[in-house]
């Protein structure tokens, strides 16, 4: 009798949630789509209130933040779109192979700063000295050299000892940050702002100072899908990925492919930190990368570790960037609106997966049956 | 009906996805009695029981303990209806202590390891367990931590007591005694049910059996009225007899030559302790041995996955009739010496393939390397898919189906399919037919015959005595890691076998003692 | 000068304390939260408003403020700002098995703007020149020393001239360490951490649990978040000034190898290193950024030790970052 009073309070439960993996892609796609329509229409909504704006007035806004014209020059705003595009976009294509091979790279930050820093020096040192197209290379080389160099090092420790390397990755960031905040200082003589150097500088294509970036960035993005797909190396990152025992069963040397993997995760993150220096501020400091190496992480996750997906979650995610940044300037808000929208969004896809992962079941309550 | 029944399910019906667990199962239990859930591997056992201990809820169905319907929707809730449950996982935390582990959960006022201790040690002299309550469960041999899942739910004071395979790990003298204190506790009017597919067990320990087959219940027998081919007909649908077809060894040659290997696993415990044998061409090497004895650590020395201390692995090719060590190289450096190996280990899903991979990108694990250029060559592989589900007669949507969707029979085919398509000269397989139905076992044994006849080294690892004396020709039996007897396939018996099992571990207890 | 450079080291470390205490929490229950950086910055926010909002009701009036009410508003509101954010967390992570890691940024993405976007908002409110809230009235009762501290000399100085906030975060995290080791909750909650399948099949609610620890953690980190503010910064918020100390945070949990009591030794170590270039002789502003990246050298040092050690009371809570489904097959 004792028992039955502990246990009477319970309900039988109306539903539970169970696993499925029988979801059709366009489901699936339906409804991260749906997820996102409905939580940017939901940023819409707040600032909506904070503005006192009409919800479509604030889209204009939105829209004008990020296709229309500065206001004073004739440059369209739809460059700068398209070039943030890209970095961020760049250091998301970096980071994949090793998410892909189940390796958790928080250090996208770092390994730019330090590509960034890379290139920093070559303009400074070699400025002059070398002619700019030589320069350009050699920058380039660097730059990746050091990239790889800032993911090797946790990769090897992974690799040797299983260190944990999202810990590992994210405190070599702040190393590479306070590298650049004592090169700065010794180098911008105690102001603390390095001027820009004109030396080395990836070439203008035409009149437009971006362009360069974005085909840079854009036959990366090729690059990087052929080679997670059709690659040997990309086979053996997704067996490492998915199973180390089968791919020690098959004898791939799983050390080897960590580390290679790194490198080339670093070398990407080099090259965005290199776009950054040499292609677009021609300076440095400890905000270069700005956090992007973190959004960066999550891109490359909700794209699905698909760099053509990866596009079209960047674009979403800088679109809400400039355009709440737009909001912000026109309405007199703080320019953190942006911080927030882009949160708010990942936050609603990310949990998102969840119905797309998992269903609800019902119960079918039978009536007792007296045969 | 004097006896109060302890337990009732009524209709019970629990899916997974597309795979139905459980169908419209009925089962009694009463206090007082040993009842047996009979099965095959994949039968549903296991999902049912997890059903009553609250890991599960049914879909469909209801509960009834002691005449009143249960919601039985948490562990906790099986808790308060005194059932207690023992994996055959155990279900244990690691870094700590036995008796951390044994009172994890309960709430019974004042937390007080101390006193807690105290009625552990209580608990465990009272049954005869042998069991230090401080010690880590980290350090503990696989029966100490079975004795700390026992005591787990005794110290809980549970009326109901399901045990899962309990002496898959067990050697037969602590079966003895398992079994002397499941009966003591039965005479003392709690209600026992062991989920088990040995036959033997179940008649000399259970008063009834119930049993399942694929998932629904088929009946309810009392052990003193039936028998055991009257439990192997209603656990496998219609009476089989193991006519497995074995032809005889013509011409065998060495073909690989293991001389005292010796290996010492990552927690430092000697897991092949001196072994040394010889696989022929042309034969079916069985070994048997009671599960973690080494077997799996022996295939994969020989794979070059495992490290050895001593001994060498000698392979004589018959191509050039070079003999090769392969002790210390790597799965690629054996491939490269020329050794036809293929391996179809244990782990399936988590070894031989790769579960979110379709069948194509799995016939490609062996032989993407092949070729000089840096990108996957697509075509040949899948050819191999289509001949393989079209031969093995897989039962799939299409080649690019994730592996991980099949079900376990065809999980099976797609990997031996693969691995014989090799053309191996050395083939190891290790439990090929666990999991899967009769129609598909009978389709392994085939293949295996198939590669004998063509000459290829077969070694099965088997944990069915009655398929490695139908299927091999010689079997080696092995415990602890050391080689307690080879004997002729053809000769032996099912309880020459088990005897060699047996003898080893007091064997090599007696040695460890010494040291 | 030491003892100066000691008191300085506890006022730095002491944000770094809360922060590990709490992450400490919400890791021994098996979720890896790195969005704590931006639940500290929510914690100080909404400190930094309950502030606000009660010296505007006081009109700006020191006189008018009651000490209780002064501490107790903001205090408050730090513990609901960041246990809010802990909330989100927990239910993306726990209910609906998101991924912790891009959760966590998220989270802290989303609360670094939260944090800079009120705190720029009340600074546009305030018309100062300065781009900060000073709320130095708050600060005031928040470091209200101990009677005697300045009768005792040195000792009074290092033991006694804290603000409450100080003395709270030591025993938070020897209370933590307390009922993680010697209570029964805290088995519990180790449990869940270490094997989240064993606990469940002992009757322990997992869901619960999970949940509990991360809010519980996100009050606690957020309360850093405060003490940032009213102690160290004497009661000013200007943007971006919380800085990296929630990352920090982070790596002193690695440090501390999940222990409480390490914690706070290494709290003290960690604003040590923050601060030692400031009381090196002869150093240049640049070779004291260099000094900065102490704290994270150490903390990867540790992290590689204890990999390579192997021992397995110093290794991270088992299933560490990884969501729990019972009926997973």
């Amino acid at each position: 009798m004792t028992t039955k009073q502990t246990v009477k309070s319970h309900r039988e439960p109306l539903f539970h949630v169970a696993k499925r993996d029988d979801m059709a892609w366009w489901q699936a796609w339906l409804i991260r789509a749906v997820t996102i329509i409905l939580s940017v229409v939901a940023v819409g909504v707040i600032s909506m209130m904070l503005t006192e704006k009409s919800l479509f007035e604030t889209f204009e806004i939105m829209y004008r933040g990020v296709f229309g014209r500065i206001e004073t020059g004739s440059t369209v705003m739809l460059w700068k779109y398209l070039q943030e595009i890209a970095i961020l976009l760049c250091l998301a294509l970096a980071l994949t192979p090793a998410f892909k091979m189940k390796f958790w790279n928080c250090g996208a930050e770092g390994q730019a700063l330090m590509g960034g820093f890379a290139a920093m020096i070559c303009m400074i040192e070699l400025g002059g000295k070398v002619p700019d197209g030589a320069l350009i290379a050699i920058i380039a080389v660097a730059s990746m050299l050091t990239g790889a160099l800032w993911g090797l090092v946790p990769a090897v420790f992974k690799a040797y000892f299983n260190t944990n390397e999202t810990l590992f990755t994210l405190m070599m960031n702040y190393i590479a940050t306070q590298i650049i905040a004592y090169y700065v200082y010794i180098k911008g003589g105690g102001s603390n702002i390095i001027q820009p150097v004109t030396h080395g500088n990836l070439p203008v294509i035409g009149t437009n100072r971006y362009l360069v970036n974005i085909l840079i960035v854009a036959v990366l993005t090729v690059i990087m899908f052929v080679y997670l797909k059709y690659s040997k190396h990309g086979y053996e990152i997704n067996v490492v990925g998915e199973s180390q025992n089968t791919a020690r069963y098959i004898g791939i040397n799983v050390k080897k492919v960590i580390i290679r993997t790194m490198i080339i995760s670093g070398a990407v993150c080099g090259i965005a930190g290199m776009l950054l220096v040499a292609g677009t501020d021609h300076t440095i400091n400890t905000k270069t990368v700005g956090g992007q190496g973190f959004t960066a992480i999550m891109i490359s996750w909700l794209g699905q570790f698909n760099p053509f997906i990866m596009v079209i979650m960047t674009a979403i995610v800088i679109f809400l960037r400039l355009g709440t940044a737009k909001v912000a300037d026109t309405c007199l808000l703080n320019a953190s609106f942006a911080d927030i929208a882009v949160g708010i969004v990942i936050l609603c896809v990310v949990g998102c997966e969840f119905f797309i992962r998992y269903t609800f079941k019902f119960r079918h309550k039978k009536k007792e049956e007296t045969v | 009906m004097s006896k109060q029944p302890a337990i009732e399910l009524r209709n019970i019906t629990k899916t997974f996805g597309k795979v139905v667990a459980n169908k419209n199962v009925n089962l009694t239990a009463y206090h007082g009695e040993i009842l047996s859930i009979l099965g095959e591997n994949g039968s549903g056992k296991t999902t049912l029981m997890n059903m009553i201990s609250g890991i599960y809820f049914p879909d469909e169905g209801s509960i009834h303990v002691n005449g009143e319907e249960a919601v039985i929707t948490s562990p906790k809730d099986a808790f308060a209806y005194k059932i207690g449950m023992i994996h055959q996982h155990f279900k244990l935390v690691d870094v700590f202590s036995a008796a951390e582990n044994i009172i994890l959960g309960i709430d019974d006022g004042k937390y007080n390891l101390k006193k807690s201790t105290e009625e552990i040690r209580k608990i465990s002299e009272q049954y005869g367990f042998e069991l230090q309550p401080e010690k880590k469960i980290y350090t503990m041999s696989v029966s100490e931590k079975q004795t700390v899942e026992i005591i787990k739910v005794l110290y809980r004071g549970a009326d109901i007591l399901i045990l899962d395979e309990p002496t898959a790990v067990l050697t037969p003298q602590e079966t003895t005694k398992l079994f002397e204190i499941l009966r003591r506790m039965r005479d003392d009017g709690k209600c026992i049910i062991i989920i088990t597919h040995k036959l033997h067990e179940v008649l000399s320990l259970s008063d009834r059996v119930s049993v399942l087959r694929k998932g629904e219940y088929v009946g309810t027998v009392n052990t003193a009225e039936t028998s055991e081919s009257e439990l192997t007909e209603m656990m496998v649908g219609k009476k089989i007899e193991l006519n497995i077809n074995r032809t005889d060894v013509n011409d065998p040659k060495d073909r690989l030559i293991v001389k005292n290997i010796s290996c010492i696993n990552r927690q430092g415990a000697v897991v092949l302790d001196d072994i040394s044998f010889t696989a022929k061409g042309g034969e079916i090497l069985g070994i048997a041995g009671i599960a973690g004895s080494g077997q799996r650590e022996l295939l994969e020395s020989i794979a070059g996955l495992q490290h050895l201390t001593e001994g060498e692995i000698l392979y004589h090719n018959p191509k050039t009739d070079s003999i090769d060590n392969l002790r210390d190289k790597t799965p690629v450096q054996i491939r490269e010496l020329g050794v036809r190996l293929s391996f179809v280990p244990e782990d399936r899903l988590g070894m031989g393939l790769v579960g979110n991979m379709d069948i194509v990108d799995n016939m490609m694990l062996r032989s993407y390397t092949k070729g000089k250029s840096i990108f996957l060559q697509r075509k040949a592989p899948k050819d191999l898919a289509n001949k393989i589900i079209e031969d093995l007669e897989v039962v799939t949507p299409g080649a690019s189906t994730p592996v991980r969707r099949l079900s376990g029979g065809n999980v099976q085919k797609v990997l031996v399919g693969r691995e014989i398509a090799a053309s191996p000269k050395v083939l190891m397989v290790a439990y090929p037919v666990r999991g899967l139905d009769i129609n598909s076992s009978y389709l392994i044994y085939n293949l295996l015959n198939e590669q004998k006849e063509k000459g290829v080294c077969v070694i099965f690892v088997g944990e069915d005595l009655d398929v490695l004396v139908e299927l091999c020709d010689r079997i080696m039996v092995i415990g602890s890691g050391r080689i307690t007897g080879i004997v002729d396939g053809r000769t032996t018996t099912k309880e020459e076998i088990g005897l060699l099992m047996t003898k080893s571990k007091e064997e090599t207890k007696e040695s460890s003692d010494d040291n | 000068m030491i003892v100066q450079f000691i008191c300085r080291a506890i006022l730095l470390g002491v944000p770094l304390l809360y922060g590990s205490t709490g992450e400490i929490i919400t890791e021994k229950s098996g979720h890896l939260n790195l969005g704590i950086p931006g639940i500290m910055y929510t914690g100080a926010i909404s400190g930094v408003i309950g502030a606000f909002l009660y010296e505007h009701a006081c009109g700006n009036d020191a006189d008018k403020m009651n000490g209780i009410l002064a501490i107790l508003i903001p205090f408050l509101c730090a513990i609901i700002g960041a246990m809010l954010m802990g909330l989100v967390y927990s239910f993306l992570t726990v209910t609906l098995r998101a991924n912790q890691n891009v959760t966590g940024l998220a989270i802290t993405t989303f609360g670094i703007g939260i944090g800079n976007f009120f705190g720029g908002s009340l600074i546009k409110l305030t018309d100062s020149d300065m781009p900060s809230v000073a709320l130095s009235k708050t600060s005031q009762f928040f470091c209200t020393k101990l009677p005697f501290a300045d009768d005792l000399g040195w000792f009074g100085d290092i033991f006694l001239s804290h603000d409450f906030l100080t003395y709270l975060a030591i025993a938070i995290a020897i209370g933590t360490s307390f009922v993680l080791n010697r209570t029964r909750v805290g088995l519990n909650l180790r449990s869940v951490g270490e094997n989240p399948a064993t606990a469940d099949a002992a009757g322990i609610n997992v869901t619960k649990y999970r949940y509990l620890a991360t809010c519980v953690g996100s009050a606690v980190a957020g309360l850093g978040g405060l003490q940032y503010v009213m102690a160290y910064a004497n009661g000013v918020w200007s943007n971006n000034a919380f800085g990296d100390r929630g990352w920090m945070a982070i790596a002193l949990v690695i440090f501390a190898l999940w222990k409480p009591s390490i914690a706070i030794v290494g709290s003290l170590l960690f604003g040590a290193l923050c601060n030692a270039n400031n009381y090196i002789q002869g150093l240049g502003t640049e070779t004291q950024e260099l000094f900065k990246m102490l704290p994270y050298v150490v903390t990867i040092i540790v992290l590689v030790f204890t990999s390579m050690r192997k021992k397995r009371e110093h290794q991270p809570p088992e299933s560490l970052g990884l969501n729990y489904f019972r009926e997973e097959r």
